[in-house]
């Protein structure tokens, strides 16, 4: 998909994005249609702690709409790597690992000044 | 429709053999691959790599491939005439599309396109695109022309690419990383399955005074000696304009003093903080009166920073 820069053109449609809302919820069946992903390999994901259902005793599971993302991943792994389901679960604790890992650098590097010139 | 070299981009010879394809393929995801690569332009290298594999790795879509000839890459061509009759249907039009739109049509689709054969609802594809801009954008809320060529499936599982373009606006309080999502931008839906979302992940440009951690903000704070030992007040440039902050008798260097809420806005509500780092700066060059006083000072100081030292 192409992102070409902007053309001089009328724009009659302005359109509000939205923050990926932490408290919307998604039932599973939703997040097996938005992401790719079986039910069956969601559950796994979720039975491993990979993603967390809103309620673990509530059932049928409800996910936060913020998991997509954790979804998607998880969907592309498994098609671009042919990874299986305990092979997605060390792949994707890994990768969230790596992230907190970035953020903390991150933050660190925010922090350490810069020597005075 | 411009040529890909397929067997090139995973540098394999095009009498090689299925395990020497998936071999190079597993080889170049590990070192391109956007969820785990570094590499410069990851993404869109792993695009190529992963649509010639899918191609590849197939009997059929590689057969399909290997008789349209071969050309040079980035070489503009037409499939041979009765390619269209073997491998695709004879009204098909390769106007609008490129090779990896053509082989995702022949691979016959996906569920999306059977269900659309079968009558039922199919949703619409959500899509993914990167958004930059500056961090004084981030601050603020801004607004983003987009204009996207988005593949689309007719009712005969046939691939096009369709221009959209809207301007999108983006709240205030976004960070880098984070993503946003456009409702009903994404590929059409078939048979009123509804429209998929897109999908927008922020990339803030680095800013040449303020640096960025979640919703705080850090910056450089340099004073000189007598300022620090003295106390002062002082003008700090803020996103939202500059501000005077006082500056406590005794400061040292590393303290870091806070400007609350003089951060990035939060999502639904309250801001992050500014932090000033303080860094103690000694002038380089000094007059000949200034370093006479400073002589005099360091004779009557008593103060030891190297006490811990022994």
């Amino acid at each position: 998909m192409k992102l070409r820069s902007a053309m001089d053109i009328m724009r009659v449609e302005l359109t509000e994005v939205l923050w990926i809302d932490e408290r919307h919820e998604l039932s599973l069946r939703e997040l097996a249609e938005r992401s790719g992903l079986t039910e069956a390999e969601l559950s796994e994901l979720a039975d491993s702690g990979v993603i967390a259902p809103v309620d673990p005793d509530r059932a049928p599971r409800h996910f936060r709409a913020e998991c997509i993302v954790a979804a998607k991943t998880a969907c592309r792994l498994r098609d671009d790597f042919e990874l299986d389901a305990p092979g997605l679960t060390v792949a994707l604790t890994l990768i969230e690992r790596v992230r907190d890992l970035e953020e903390q650098l991150r933050e660190l590097r925010a922090k350490a000044p810069r020597p005075v010139r | 429709m411009k040529y890909q070299d397929y067997y090139k981009i995973l540098g394999v010879d095009r009498s090689a053999d299925a395990a020497t394809v998936k071999g190079a393929y597993r080889k170049l995801a590990r070192k391109y691959h956007p969820d785990v690569s570094k590499e410069p332009n990851a993404e869109a290298r792993f695009k190529e790599i992963a649509e010639a594999y899918k191609t590849l790795k197939d009997p059929t879509t590689r057969a399909a491939y290997d008789q349209l000839g071969s050309y040079q890459s980035g070489q503009d061509f037409q499939p041979p005439p009765d390619w269209r009759q073997r491998f695709g249907d004879g009204q098909f039009s390769f106007d609008d599309i490129d090779l990896a739109d053509l082989f995702a049509s022949v691979r016959g689709g996906s569920r999306r396109t059977r269900g659309a054969e079968r009558g039922l609802a199919v949703p619409g594809q959500d899509f993914d695109v990167a958004v930059r801009i500056p961090l004084i954008d981030a601050y603020r809320g801004t607004e983003v022309n987009l204009d996207l060529a988005m593949p689309e499936y007719d009712a005969q599982g046939f691939v096009h690419r369709v221009p959209h373009a809207f301007t999108a606006r983006i709240p205030k309080g976004a960070t880098d990383g984070q993503r946003l999502r456009v409702p009903g931008k994404g590929g059409k839906g078939l048979n009123g399955g509804r429209a998929g979302d897109l999908f927008l992940a922020i990339e803030v440009e680095p800013h040449p005074l303020f640096r960025v951690s979640g919703h705080n903000l850090y910056l450089d704070l340099p004073l000189t000696p007598a300022e620090a030992i003295l106390g002062t007040s002082v003008e700090v440039p803020t996103l939202g304009g500059p501000v005077m902050l006082k500056v406590p008798a005794g400061t040292y260097a590393g303290q870091q003093l806070r400007l609350a809420r003089r951060g990035l806005p939060r999502p639904h509500e309250g801001e992050g903080d500014l932090y000033a780092i303080v860094q103690i700066a000694v002038p380089r060059v000094t007059s000949e009166q200034e370093r006479a006083l400073y002589q005099q000072l360091a004779e009557r100081s008593t103060f030891n920073p190297r006490a811990h030292f022994t």
